[in-house]
């Protein structure tokens, strides 16, 4: 480490760490940033700039920085865009430079710098714009290659990542002066506190600039303070957390690094992302400062004062010699205490004509830096003063435009701040974020005197406002250096001045917008993308804004600024998504049968977040047709056995259940008798059908009704609100009892068969009749019995407590084999309930009325019920509707699909002669042939016709004949037996 | 955006399920005229300002009735259906 000062820093020396970048190894200290590492070993070169690929080395000590991004490189994963002032420095870090071929040293696409002239704002909009069809293969691809920000691996990020929620009555932002007193006050008085701050270390500019605080040195006082906030069990302490986004109602979004700094961290996620609410919030997040626009100001070695105070006073990097180049009081100072720490400071320009002389080194009064030399890294310093131009030599160039107030999560809820011309910066408004108070140099106040009493001042006001009684703190005594200004942008002497370093944006190319007529600030914006690199200008948008204020002859305060909006720096969407990838993007409910089926081979489909068998394949079967057909056969000629768990359960009771179901249902449920269940439909107040389902009076007042898979939440969610805005005082309570459930239905001839193998008291048609339900023994299990069929077949289904469905499901199956039946699933269960014409979803899909399907006659006249009044509007039944029918192709091996849509058979497949559309399809093993349901126009009137099934889709014309929709046993013997 | 569940205390808006306007508790008598009906399933305002909309908490049950400002963003008041 070629250029460490010995002793100095708040780095640690026993603990030398080892890591490469580009290939190279080098040494650094724990406590380092890789920034910080790079610079003490002497290199001033890390990257090449997006568009023109010049030279780029480190501009600033923190989040905020433009040039300095670096991929990190861990086995074959790569993380871009990691800014190198904020990775801290590991034993085996793996870094790499970006944007460069082949080497960082030497770049071919340099060259883009030559053309620099063709290459200005607008490039994109004017150079390819013909011939139009180049766009795609010719421009955009070469365009993409040359300029960029790093590159993904392009394997899947198996990273850890984690997202968590926390509370506090005062969040706090940030840890410096100001954050440290904010957070001490409201701790001290009790308050729940999150202090948060992005670094590593918290005390901000304390650890920096080391401004003497109560007697101590800033770091020294820092940890003390820091001490006590640690001690104290109503305060957290989040560092290397970053608050990136402010919401409505007091909440928070925050980026916190866990595991990226260290070389094995075990199980910890790399990040995570909490969403804290807190009742107040106090912003204390400091200033940024700015550079100065002067031409070649990009030149690695060209750094921000306040950085060059970091690096030298926090990490003991020797900067070599320095100028200064700064138009306001902190830049002075900034050359004097570098001077004091020992650095040689060989000039300090200012283009101020009254500005102090009287000072350790030279001092350039109405000076100002036109120019830098030096191929990859600063050699010399070209300064224009009063007696001409002189060339200083240096290694490092510190620029101080002045400091703008960090008050970006000011306004992330829509306020604007102001602009504030003695600061020459923008400054909150009061009010901006309702609950947030913004303190010290994020409201510009920026000596640490004032930052100091205003947090603690800030603190005791939002105590006294959430009535915390606060105790009297007294104030460290701290330097009150007052900070004077004169606004100075940019250089006027030629050549390129850069202002958005991250997207090589000039003072030139914001002029030319200005001159082209993009002259509104959001115009400009988006012409010259200023702004719009992973650190969105927060360095360069006030002095772009400037130079587009001076280019069209307005103030800043009439030019205005462009929106802040989250995150305040770059959030990996791995961190959001934390938990997300995968099976976790959704949870998964599985039956009680669930492995027991997968065992036998099932293949599941998603049925929502269910999954469920698809069919069962068994020993010779080649395709899913040959199960599925063989399924179907079996609940015909024998029995079938099928988990029917997923659909929706909700257990009713109370004295006005009955009354209460009349409401929801359009049929009658209050003359149900118990032990009978009752086919329902359920309408949506806009009279269109929501649901169907059974209902099962298990007594006088306790009713089981049944939903289907999918509409298990909506409809629950529609009785709680029919409940509570129409019939509150009603005695009724519901409660969903899906889970706690399983059931399985038996289909079949021999259905009564299989379940009286399970019931210890049997059943006959006399005893459980059709639609009959109630308790029943199972198996030595208290469970129950429903005679209800949705296959056409005689059918019942039991029910059990959930935790004994795996072992009922086994020892159904079991017993069906035994009968020469056997479990079925999805495509079998699919097929039997077209062959009978049974509705799902495909058909109520929320644009078909009880009329359309045929079931008009089930909204009773006796009563209310939900729907009813929208269902007999006008235009709603009669023969304009489309209707529930049956479809049977001529050739019945002809394959029809659902989606298809109806014509009659000479018409084209044109949307005005669209007759209708086929819902459901499938192969019935039944009736030899293929089956359809869909809806036709006045269908119900043309029962014998041919229409033209049409699938453009699949090119598949097909004739039809149409037929009442149950195919299969029409007179219901089969059922009813 | 965040909630006073009137059962379980202020919470995320992402336990909430939106249904729409609180006009939705206002339902017409059976034979009311179809423009009632209308008026009732299918007008509504678009405020710039104050509004009230039903929320329903999914982990409770509960529909609740919020008050609040589209402008703002400001929740006003947050009271139970029933
Ligand atoms: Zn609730």
């Amino acid at each position: 480490m070629t250029h460490r000062i010995p002793g100095k820093g708040l780095i640690d020396r026993t603990r030398p760490l080892r890591f490469s970048f580009d290939g190279r190894e080098f040494e650094g200290f724990q406590g380092d940033t890789l920034a910080s590492a790079l610079l003490a070993n002497g290199v001033q070169l890390v990257g090449r700039s997006f568009k023109y690929h010049r030279p780029r080395g480190v501009l600033t000590a923190g989040s905020e920085e433009p040039n300095a991004l670096v991929e990190v490189i861990e086995g074959k994963q790569k993380t871009p865009n990691v800014r190198a002032t904020v990775q801290e420095l590991y034993g085996g870090l793996t870094v790499q430079s970006q944007n460069r071929w082949p080497s960082l040293r030497f770049d071919v696409m340099a060259v883009n710098d030559r053309f620099a002239p063709f290459l200005s704002a607008g490039f994109y909009y004017k150079t390819f714009m013909w011939p139009r069809a180049f766009w795609e293969k010719v421009y955009e691809p070469a365009i993409r290659r040359a300029a960029g920000l790093g590159a993904l691996s392009g394997l899947h990020d198996e990273g850890r990542y984690e997202k968590a929620f926390a509370f506090c009555d005062v969040l706090v932002i940030g840890a410096g002066p100001t954050g440290l007193m904010a957070a001490l006050v409201a701790g001290r008085a009790g308050a729940d506190v999150i202090l948060a701050d992005e670094d590593a270390r918290m005390g901000g500019r304390l650890l920096s600039d080391q401004p003497e605080v109560a007697g101590q040195s800033g770091p020294d006082w820092a940890a003390d303070m820091l001490a006590e906030l640690a001690a104290m069990p109503n305060v957290r302490l989040m560092t290397r957390t970053t608050v990136t986004g402010v919401y409505d109602g007091g909440t928070f979004g925050a980026l916190q690094r866990v595991g990226l700094h260290l070389a094995d961290p075990g199980d910890l996620p790399r990040e995570c992302f909490w969403r804290i609410v807190a009742k107040r919030a106090v912003l204390a997040t400091g200033a940024l400062e700015r550079p100065i626009a002067h031409p070649d100001n990009d030149r690695p070695g060209v750094m921000l004062a306040s950085a060059v105070q970091s690096y030298v006073a926090r990490y003991g990097v020797n900067p070599g010699r320095v100028v200064v180049f700064g138009n306001n009081d902190s830049a002075l100072q900034a050359a004097r205490d570098l001077t004091a720490q020992g650095v040689q400071v060989a000039g300090y320009v200012d283009p101020r004509a009254d500005v102090s002389v009287l000072e350790e080194f030279p001092v350039y009064p109405g000076g100002q830096v036109v120019g830098t030399r030096g191929r990859l890294g600063l050699r010399e310093v070209a300064v224009r003063h009063g007696g001409g131009v002189s060339m200083l030599t240096a290694e490092t160039l510190a620029l101080s435009g002045g400091w703008n107030p960090s008050l970006h999560l000011t306004c992330h809820l829509g306020g604007r701040p102001d602009w504030d011309e003695r600061l020459a910066a923008f400054v909150p408004r009061a009010g901006m974020v309702a609950g947030m108070s913004v303190a010290g140099a994020a409201r510009g106040r920026f000596s640490t005197a004032a930052c100091l009493a205003d947090g603690a001042a800030l603190a005791a006001e939002v105590l006294a406002d959430m009535g915390i009684a606060g105790h009297d703190m007294p104030l460290p005594a701290a330097e009150d250096r007052s900070y004077a200004i004169a606004p100075f942008w940019a250089v006027d002497a030629g050549g390129r001045a850069w202002l958005d370093f991250a997207n090589d944006v000039t003072t030139k190319d914001v002029q030319q917008a200005a001159q082209e007529g993009f002259s509104s600030v959001e115009h400009m914006k988006r012409y010259t993308t200023q702004g719009m690199a992973p650190d969105q200008g927060k360095s360069s948008n006030v002095a772009a804004l400037a130079v587009l204020a001076d280019a069209t002859g307005q103030g800043i305060s009439a030019t205005g600024t462009t929106t802040f909006r989250p995150p305040y720096t770059p959030v990996s969407i791995a961190a959001m998504g934390a938990g997300g990838r995968g099976m976790g993007f959704a949870p998964e409910r599985l039956l009680t049968s669930d492995s027991q089926t997968r065992a036998m081979g099932a293949p599941m489909i998603e049925a929502g977040l269910w999954y469920r068998p698809s069919y069962f394949p068994r020993a010779g079967e080649a395709t899913w047709r040959e199960a599925c057909d063989r399924e179907v056969s079996m609940v015909r000629t024998a029995v079938g056995v099928c988990d029917v768990s997923t659909l929706g359960k909700i257990d009713v009771q109370g004295p006005d259940a009955d009354r209460f179901l009349d409401l929801i249902y359009t049929n009658m449920m209050s003359s149900i008798k118990p032990g009978r269940t009752r086919y329902g439909l359920m309408l949506r107040e806009d009279g269109h059908v929501m649901d169907d389902g059974t209902c099962a009076r298990l007594g006088e007042a306790h009713f089981l009704i049944t939903t289907t898979t999918a509409a298990a939440g909506p409809v629950m969610r529609h009785m709680d609100f029919v409940h509570q805005a129409f019939c509150g005082d009603w005695a009724v309570r519901f409660t969903s009892v899906t889970e706690q459930w399983a059931q399985f239905a038996l289909a079949g001839p021999k259905a009564r068969e299989l379940v009286n193998k399970l019931l210890e008291t049997p059943v006959d048609a006399e005893n459980f009749p059709f639609m009959a339900c109630g308790p029943a023994r199972i198996l030595g299990v208290e469970g129950r019995l429903f005679r209800i069929s949705f296959s056409g077949e005689m059918g019942y289904e039991i029910a059990v407590p959930a935790r004994f469905g795996a072992a009922v499901f086994e020892r159904l199956v079991a017993e069906a084999e035994a009968m020469g039946g056997g479990a079925y699933g999805m495509e079998a269960l699919n097929v039997l309930r077209i062959e009978k014409g049974f509705i799902t979803h495909a058909e109520i899909h929320g644009r078909v009325t009880a009329f359309d399907i045929g079931m008009q006659g089930m909204v009773s006249a006796k009563k209310d019920c939900i729907g009813k009044s929208a269902s007999q509007r006008p235009g709603l039944m009669g023969p304009e509707r489309e209707q529930l029918v049956g479809l049977v192709p001529v050739d019945p091996q002809a394959e029809l699909s659902a989606g298809a849509h109806l014509y009659n058979e000479n018409d084209p497949a044109t949307r005005v002669n669209n007759q209708g559309y086929v819902t459901s399809a499938g192969y019935s093993p039944t009736l030899q042939s293929w089956l359809a349901l869909g809806f036709l126009r006045d269908g119900r009137a043309r029962h014998g016709q041919i229409i033209r099934l049409d699938d453009g889709l699949r090119g598949r014309k097909v004739a039809c004949k149409v037929v009442h929709p149950v195919f299969h046993d029409p007179e219901g013997g089969k059922l009813r037996g | 955006m965040r909630i006073s569940c009137p059962c379980c205390g202020p919470r995320d808006r992402r336990e909430f399920t939106y249904y729409g306007a609180a006009d939705y508790l206002n339902r017409p008598a059976l034979d009311a005229d179809a423009s009632a009906w209308d008026d009732y399933l299918h007008l509504r305002d678009n405020p710039a300002g104050e509004t009230r909309d039903l929320w329903y908490h999914d982990p409770c049950g509960t529909w609740v009735a919020v008050t609040r400002d589209t402008v703002t963003h400001a929740v006003i008041a947050a009271e139970a259906v029933a």
